[in-house]
């Protein structure tokens, strides 16, 4: 019944000219997605910033936040920025009242998020 | 169908994470049927699913002989959803999460499910089994009460 986490890793310009990478996640971010999320994060450079990109998840459960801050955890180690984009109202809702915002600013859109990098 | 009225409905579901989406999606039928708004919707989705995932996991310790149940019933304005297990209930509710300590390692990552759960309906009950009865939690969403 679990659909499964796909993660690609794309190389974007921010706003300000500096490189970033995104993690664009899709299908559902639970319990057996650690090496989609943790194992994605490790392959990423360690230079730059790290967007989040929630556009294609249809599902993110309890566990699945957890790994979002496992990998937060790391990041705020290595000195990273996180930002996330594309959650809906309601998770964007449940990461705020998680504390996660106060890790990790969200964004509407993959736009937004670059413009404020 | 366009009303409910004091109609329950059951579902059983494997002990095995995932199905508690069937869970999901049933409660969201029956509370889209019912006039629920989209964000309401949405917060008992949620909180079905963690009720779901806490009763597979610490209720039934993923035993895939043992199922749980999903128990439906509704009146004019209020949905309520009995998640029962096989286990012997909450000996002690854990602490809400703290993302700072969450966040130095001083606490679990995990370890969320019952605060989300709290924070998205309007009632919750923790209910203990008791001489072969299943444990259950015991969730009420209210169609008069504005979205969270």
């Amino acid at each position: 019944m679990e659909t499964g986490t796909k993660t690609n890793v794309d190389e974007v310009v921010a706003g300000s000219g500096t490189p970033a990478s995104v993690l664009r996640f899709s299908g559902d971010i639970s319990s057996g997605s650690r090496d989609s999320v943790l194992g994605a994060y490790g392959k990423i450079a360690k230079d730059r910033a790290v967007l989040l990109d929630f556009t294609r998840v249809d599902y993110i459960n309890s566990s699945g936040i957890a790994l979002v801050i496992q990998m937060m955890m790391e990041a705020n180690k290595a000195g990273h920025t996180i930002c996330a984009f594309g959650l809906t109202p309601h998770f964007q809702k449940v990461f705020t009242m998680v504390g996660i915002t106060k890790y990790a600013k969200l964004y509407p859109d993959e736009g937004t998020a670059k413009a404020a990098l | 169908m366009n009303e409910i009225r004091e109609t329950a409905v059951e579902v059983r579901l494997p002990s095995r994470l995932g199905f508690e989406k069937i869970a999901m999606g049933t409660a969201a039928s029956v509370a889209k049927m019912m006039g629920f708004p989209e964000d309401r919707i949405q917060d008992l989705k949620t909180a079905v699913a963690e009720a779901c995932i806490n009763a597979i996991e610490h209720g039934n310790h993923l035993d895939e002989s043992l199922s749980i149940g999903v128990i439906l019933s509704t009146t004019d304005n209020s949905l309520e959803v009995k998640v029962v297990d096989e286990g012997s209930g909450i000996e002690k509710r854990p602490a809400n999460p703290d993302i700072d300590r969450k966040m130095h390692g001083e606490e679990d990552a995990r370890g969320m499910g019952m605060f989300l759960i709290e924070s998205l309906v309007d009632e919750v009950e923790w209910v203990k089994g008791n001489k072969g009865d299943g444990s259950y939690v015991r969730l009420v969403i209210r169609l008069d009460k504005e979205g969270t």
